[in-house]
């Protein structure tokens, strides 16, 4: 599905990552885990075209996305949810999702997309007209989900999807993505919270400084104290 | 009966007569704030696309329209304008410092005035409201010229239009959210280059729209936009940049404030809605509606 094939990219005048190979499957869910500057959302934002400057190459679905706008990745069926989840003030919780729908061809199915969101987040179907930017972190996080995956993208990378939400709703987030997983679509994720990313993950790709320096399916990983020490020590 | 001096119904109607001017800021303020509020561009020659809105409405005068096709016609004209100016100029701009989009837009004012007066000349020409509009109407309290209670309805409607479009579209959806967060929206698939170009086009198409409205009432010239911008920028910062019901109360306040001292003390018109702007500025330095939304 998504293959990133000696991958390097810059910010200003930086050498960011350098020589990232890494490869999702369709149906996978792939966790890229690291330290803090290990390059992990640079390596998002790369695959979704929001750094000026990269080398290398990004296969999705068969197509070189390098080159390609970002918005032209997400019309390919690529989606991204960023660290700072970026809900956007001053609209409700229903424009938010809308949103995601406005670039889509299924805009104008909205009242089923609607509907289908408001069954997989039980928590946004009653504040579909709240001003989104007054909900908790953690309900913030779930619209900012269901709003890239209005549009039913193949696959979607989310960065530190748990980061400061509730534990409660961390295991209801993780849930969901094993449910997003079965019901065919494909997953990159970034995540401190390392233990429960490996519990739902098939794969794991870990990264220092800039660059993939292991790879294993992450039950190997998570039967590895080593490997969960010396990366994901806070 | 007096006040300060004047009939009660002299000062309503001059009130009115404010409106009206004030209806002509609005329709520019209303453009200058979506352009900065999407573009963070200071357009400078929002008064030159004000100005070539009542040249536009000359020339196709000439080219046997009448003042309906001009109604219809300019806005299209000067959008086009806006459009090419957006693609081919501004957008070299974005992402660098916001002095450099002013410097440019600045300058363009001088190429169009020049433009203007190769193709008209300097001398000022006269521009007539369509018969149906000429004379008065009695509006309870007095008679009032029609053209101005005219403009002020077109503005209305146009300002309303606007709003639908905004508010219940998907294009406003996606306005609103890109004045807010560009990247997000290009993220969810949105070619926010494009969104720019049209936001920048109908900016410019409103203040084209606004100068054939105003050439009856004050007839045509090249410098008609200088004027007029420093009166469209006062009236962006006090109802607070990016603000469409900013643009529209700011608008109107300072028409009528700019009516009311040309009619009660004539030497301190020049000055009075400066002195508006002061006191906004010192109470609400976000202007009047600052921190809604943008152009919400």
């Amino acid at each position: 599905m998504l293959s990133v094939t000696g991958l390097d990219a810059w910010y200003g005048s930086a050498h960011i990552l350098q020589d990232v190979s890494l490869e999702v499957k369709r149906g996978e869910i792939v966790c890229l885990i690291g330290r803090n500057g290990a390059g992990k959302t640079t390596t998002l934002k790369s695959v979704m075209g929001l750094l000026p400057r990269v080398r290398g190459s990004v296969h999705f679905d068969g197509q070189e996305l390098l080159g390609l706008p970002a918005h032209a990745r997400y019309g390919r069926g690529l989606a991204y949810v960023p660290e700072e989840r970026r809900i956007v003030p001053g609209l409700t919780v229903r424009e938010n999702i809308r949103l995601g729908l406005v670039s889509s061809p299924i805009r104008s199915r909205e009242g089923q997309v609607i509907e289908r969101i408001a069954e997989t987040f039980p928590r946004l179907r009653e504040r579909l007209d709240q001003q989104a930017t007054t909900m908790s972190g953690g309900e913030q996080q779930m619209l900012a989900i269901a709003r890239a995956t209005a549009s039913d993208p193949a696959m979607v990378l989310l960065d530190e999807p748990s980061e400061g939400i509730m534990p409660v709703l961390v295991d209801e987030m993780f849930e969901l993505f094993a449910r997003m997983r079965d019901g065919g679509t494909t997953l990159l994720l970034v995540e401190q919270n390392v233990e429960l990313a490996l519990a739902i993950a098939d794969r794991a790709y870990v990264m220092d400084q800039g660059r993939i320096v292991h790879a294993d399916t992450a039950r190997n990983l998570l039967a590895d104290p080593r490997i969960r020490e010396e990366y994901c020590a806070v | 009966m007096t006040i300060l001096g004047f009939p009660p119904d002299l000062l309503v109607l001059q009130a009115f007569t404010g409106l009206a001017l004030g209806a002509v800021y609005v329709l520019l303020a209303v453009g200058l704030s979506l352009i900065f509020g999407m573009l963070t561009v200071v357009n400078f020659a929002h008064g030159a696309f004000f100005m070539l809105g009542a040249y536009a409405g000359v020339f196709l005068l000439a080219a046997g329209g009448n003042f309906w096709v001009c109604l219809v016609g300019v806005p299209l004209l000067v959008g086009a304008v806006g459009l090419f100016v957006e693609r081919f100029l501004v957008r070299r701009l974005y992402g660098r410092h916001i002095d450099d989009p002013l410097l440019l837009t600045f300058g363009l004012t001088y190429v169009f005035v020049e433009l203007v007066r190769i193709g008209w000349g300097k001398q000022a020409l006269p521009f007539d409201a369509p018969e149906i509009l000429q004379g008065t109407v009695d509006i309870g309290i007095g008679y009032f010229p029609l053209y101005r209670l005219f403009v002020i309805g077109v503005t209305a409607a146009v300002l309303l239009g606007l709003w639908l479009f905004i508010e219940r579209t998907r294009y406003g959806l996606i306005i609103r959210a890109g004045a807010r967060d560009p990247t997000i929206v290009r993220v969810l698939g949105v070619d926010v280059g494009r969104v720019w170009l049209l936001v920048f086009g109908l900016g410019t198409g409103l203040a084209g729209l606004a100068g054939v409205l105003a050439a009856p009432l004050q007839g045509v010239s090249p410098e008609m936009g200088t004027t007029v911008l420093a009166e469209a920028f006062v009236v962006t910062v006090v109802g607070g940049m990016g603000s469409l019901v900013g643009g529209i109360v700011a608008g109107l306040l300072v028409g009528v404030t700019v009516a009311m001292s040309a009619l009660l003390l004539p030497e301190m018109s020049k000055v009075a809605m400066f002195l508006l702007m002061a006191v906004v500025l010192l109470l609400r330095p976000q202007g009047l509606f600052g921190r809604a939304g943008l152009m919400s």
